[in-house]
């Protein structure tokens, strides 16, 4: 009985940590929102810069410029897409109010590895990642429970 | 019975005493016997249903090549590309290996044709064409498949986006089976080098499905083993200890007198969960194979590096050159270096006398869950966002412009990111806790033995995740 009550106050200490690790808000860094404008070049599965980061609220403006065939640009998360013709540039403007790391994907199909063109977008901290981070190593101690010295 | 059940070699059973014979009580605790399940008997027991299925499937595949040699080049618009590396992988990866093992070998269209000729019929023994030669020693474990998988990932990024190089690669499959078929006794092509049948072959292991002996004195005193005699694979049920052989054909179920053969739903996991008294070092390459490759796939596929991407893809350049020398290093020495370097420091801190292969090979049965949860999650970060060109290419197959199913002019794309990656993040949380569980058993529970490695499980979920969610 007490075999089992020590092994049902672990599960609970382990629930309650990684509930707290999934709810417990992050600490956020109050920013005043700003307008941003970022040149992307566009070309053979490669956006340049191929990351672009913002903090929550920013508004955003893209300047797609592709420089060989016809590229786009969608954000997952975002319901929005812009296409470029060769040589020529498109603007996106958005706000980024969603937070956390979101790829952005070519359009328009332009090559083999058109599937795979991702660039991405961080707005603010990507608390997905650093949450699944922390449970990592909670979940590496909940399995180790049984060791001995 | 069927003509398809007629098989020469296989003993008749009544249906009476088939009726007897079902209601003998369950195998082991545990489990349950699918086969004894009334309204599943039927089918694993006629081989009409998995015929229709594998013949369908091969209509898929002989269409797969078609499709790839003569279909549109634009990747995404062709059926030998989405259909295969989008459909069937993920079907693969998400249904096949982590629900029923190595299922998805029972249903494999590519070694019937060569089987139908090996043995001179497709439903009869006939006077074949093989010549039925054993398979050489040496040639023997999973080194082969491993090996082959690498040399896919080397040329993945063409594989996988070109359909001209995706139908030839087919093809090959196709002849090189057939070829092993006319040639090597069995199913010597997918025993010994077929790559899927590598993967499936480790990751069957924690899969909840298992064909057994129910009861090894029975099969003792049966002197005529038909259910030797009628496996495509040439395996004797009666030795089976995990599930990395048996192709899960069912044909021993079919063909034994006693119906002494289960085909069990058990808990996952449960093999891996005991030390092993021989090591197989090359299940343990295949194991650090698959997650040294699924490392590299994200990268290049996932990652927003287009640099690395154009390396990949461009066989025979420099740039790809440096990309082969990157994949290779990864495959063969870093990650294996470090997962021998935790084992063997597992070892010194413990100053246990084991041998280190066996240890090696021991302890990377725990590294099965976290890989194969590390494919899931790879699988859901590029089949979920383009699961509408499944619908898009069966439409337009050949990209020829055809509109079989009128869905309108727009590609279905699912808004599945924040889904999409809770997912991806939550299968590698189950695989690195699944791996450390079984670590704590393979070690007895020694902390010194069992820490290098965990902290090894841990450092390889951090990677895969910033390279997933990141």
């Amino acid at each position: 009985m007490a075999i089992k009550s020590v092994k049902w106050k672990r599960v609970l200490i382990v629930l309650g940590l990684g509930l707290a690790v999934w709810f417990i808000p992050f600490p956020a860094h109050a920013t005043t929102p700003a307008e941003h404008t970022f040149q992307v070049n566009a070309s053979r599965f490669e956006y340049s810069p191929n990351t672009i980061t913002v903090n929550p609220g920013d508004t955003i403006t893209i300047e797609l410029t592709s420089t060989d065939v016809v590229h786009g640009l969608s954000i997952d998360g975002y319901d929005l897409a812009v296409t470029a013709d060769p040589g020529q540039t498109a603007r996106l403007t958005f706000k980024a109010d969603q937070q956390g790391s979101f790829r952005f994907r070519c359009t328009a199909s332009c090559g083999n590895m058109h599937p795979f063109m991702i660039g991405k977008l961080e707005v603010g901290q990507n608390i997905l990642f650093w949450r699944a981070v922390l449970l990592s190593v909670l979940t590496l101690v909940a399995g180790m429970w049984k060791f001995k010295s | 019975m069927s003509a398809l059940q007629e098989a020469p070699w296989i003993e008749k059973v009544s249906e009476a005493q088939d009726a007897v014979l079902m209601r003998r009580g369950p195998v082991s605790s545990g489990r349950v016997n699918l086969f004894r399940i009334a309204w599943l008997r039927p089918l694993f027991k006629s081989r009409w249903p998995q015929f229709v299925l594998r013949a369908l499937m091969l209509a898929g595949f002989v269409f797969a090549i078609l499709a790839g040699l003569f279909g549109s080049v634009v990747g995404s618009h062709n059926f030998a590309i989405i259909f295969v590396w989008i459909a069937w992988w993920s079907a693969f990866k998400l249904v096949f290996v982590p629900l029923g093992g190595r299922s998805w070998c029972s249903i494999c269209p590519i070694p019937l044709p060569g089987e139908w000729l090996q043995r001179g019929g497709i439903f009869h023994n006939g006077s074949g064409l093989g010549k039925n030669l054993r398979w050489p020693k040496r040639l023997k474990g999973a080194w082969l498949q491993a090996g082959i998988f690498m040399m896919i990932g080397l040329f993945s990024a063409l594989t996988l986006t070109d359909p001209r190089v995706t139908g030839w690669v087919f093809l090959a499959i196709f002849v090189a089976a057939i070829a092993l078929s006319l040639v090597f006794e069995k199913r010597a092509f997918c025993t010994h080098l077929c790559p899927i049948g590598g993967i499936s072959s480790i990751y069957a292991k924690p899969a909840p499905v298992e064909l057994r002996v129910i009861d090894t004195d029975i099969c003792a005193g049966h002197a005529q083993k038909t259910c030797y005699q009628a496996c495509p694979w040439g395996l004797y049920p009666v030795a089976f200890r995990d599930n990395t052989s048996c192709g899960l054909c069912m044909e021993c179920l079919r063909a034994c007198p006693e119906d002494n053969l289960a085909l069990n739903l058990r808990p996952f996991g449960v093999e891996l969960e005991k030390p092993k008294a021989t090591g197989r070092l090359d299940e343990a390459f295949m194991s650090l194979v698959m997650l040294a490759s699924v490392l590299a796939f994200a990268a290049v596929f996932i990652g927003p590096w287009g640099w690395l991407k154009s390396a990949a893809l461009e066989v025979g350049s420099i740039s790809w050159t440096g990309y082969a020398a990157g994949f290779l290093t990864l495959n063969l020495f870093v990650v294996p270096g470090l997962f021998w370097l935790a084992v063997w420091a597992g070892l010194k801190f413990t100053q246990v006398k084991f041998s280190f292969k066996r240890e090696v090979a021991n302890l990377s049965q725990a590294l099965l869950p976290l890989g194969l949860m590390a494919w899931i999650a790879f699988t859901i970060s590029f089949a979920l966002p383009k699961a509408g060109t499944v619908l898009w290419v069966i439409n337009d197959p050949l990209g020829w412009g055809w509109n079989l199913l009128r869905p309108g002019s727009e590609v279905w794309s699912p808004e599945v990111t924040m889904l999409s990656s809770l997912l991806q993040a939550g299968f590698v949380l189950i695989g690195l806790f699944w791996s450390s569980k079984v670590v704590n058993r393979l070690t007895g529970a020694s902390f010194r033995r069992a820490v290098p490695v965990l902290l090894f499980c841990l450092l390889f979920s951090l990677v895969i995740l910033w390279l997933l969610v990141g």
